[in-house]
């Protein structure tokens, strides 16, 4: 699995909500993208992933 | 020729070869006392939505325990910001942005119509705004953003319900291409982004404003309070500024400089500026010479 742009190994199936927890990431701060669809907040808990998908987590920072 | 005729050395007006300075005041208009709509009573509305400040403030590189105090000052309603990869979400700029704040994220990164759909859609997702600002560019020398695939996203993201503010280069012709194609205003340049030079556009982004049916918000280069001011005087609907206050000795102060020179400069395009005149003064005071007191003063 690709996770911005890093490889990472996935040992079991686990979903994009917890692999938010799992990075000690909050829910409310981010959006997601799997495969270039985003993952709606409400579909996390249910949006399983695999070791061939490509994820994207992404913020906001400062900027002009 | 000249009605002083107490002395033989040439008068003012004989050296000059005018008899007299007959230019007037222009009587003020009949509504020149009127009441008219200012601060409250003139929001600037985007999208339908409408804002009292007429400021937009860029978030960068700020400290971020400086940007509420800066907020304040500016007197902002509206907040850019920028997506990226997420490493952590400790001390997330949201986290530092009071509340009421609208958020304006921008496309920043992306170089095509495509890539800025992908992160307007992105940064929604976030924060559940449907406000955008397009900025599609090819390069980081001069940051210019490139009018024909801006135009493109534009149409897209306001097919998609999102209040467009496309960065544009200030051509007019691509101003009025982006109104068609749904922008909720459009934002040129008045010189390189940061580059604090002001209105080096200034004919253009004055025709611009001349035929635009969408707010014009000067989005780059405007880099002193004077020149937002110069900007609002000429019709600019708002101004937009980050790095005039970053790079500033005290940042809240200048944000509150700023918002003055904005607030000050939309009343004064509001009132309608001055007449302004070639080649000769125009007295304030009477000018009749039977009315001036005698050259010099009689000894006692």
């Amino acid at each position: 699995m690709i996770v911005n742009g890093q490889e990472e190994t996935l040992d079991e199936p686990i979903s994009v909500a917890d692999l938010l927890e799992r990075k000690g990431l909050r829910a409310a701060r981010v959006a997601v993208e799997l495969n270039g669809a985003i993952v709606p907040r409400a579909k996390r808990a249910e949006t399983m992933l695999k070791g061939t998908d490509t994820l994207e987590i992404v913020t906001f920072v400062q900027g002009g | 020729m000249t009605t002083n005729e107490s002395t033989s050395e040439p008068t003012l007006d004989e050296l000059v070869g005018t008899a007299t300075n007959t230019a007037l005041l222009p009587e003020p208009d009949a509504h020149a006392y009127d009441a008219i709509a200012t601060g409250e009573a003139d929001p600037l509305i985007l999208g339908g939505h409408k804002f009292t400040s007429r400021f937009i403030l860029g978030s960068g590189r700020y400290d971020l325990n400086l940007i509420k105090a800066t907020i304040e000052n500016a007197g902002t309603q509206i907040v850019t910001m920028a997506l990226r990869r997420c490493r952590t979400t400790e001390n997330n700029l949201l986290d530092y942005i009071p509340k009421g704040i609208t958020m304006l994220p921008n496309t920043s990164g992306a170089r095509n119509a495509e890539e800025a759909v992908r992160i307007a859609r992105l940064a929604r997702e976030v924060c559940e705004t449907d406000f955008v600002k397009v900025e599609i560019e090819h390069e980081t020398k001069y940051l210019l953003p490139d009018n024909a695939e801006t135009i493109r996203a534009t149409e897209m993201l306001a097919k998609e319900g999102f209040v467009v503010m496309p960065y544009m280069f200030p051509d007019p012709i691509a101003a009025r291409q982006l109104e068609d194609a749904g922008a909720a205003c459009v934002m040129p340049l008045g010189s390189l982004i940061g580059s604090n030079k002001g209105l080096r556009m200034r004919d253009f982004i004055e025709v611009i404003i001349a035929n635009a049916h969408v707010p014009v918000i000067i989005d780059a280069g405007i880099g002193r309070p004077s020149q937002a001011a110069e900007a609002m005087e000429m019709g600019a609907d708002a101004v937009m500024a980050y790095t005039a206050i970053a790079s500033a000795g005290n940042i809240p102060v200048m944000a509150r400089a700023f918002k003055h020179a904005i607030e000050a400069g939309r009343e004064a395009y509001l009132a309608g500026l001055g007449t302004v005149t070639e080649g000769h003064a125009v007295p304030s005071s009477p000018t009749n010479a039977a009315d001036y007191l005698s050259p010099s003063a009689p000894t006692a």
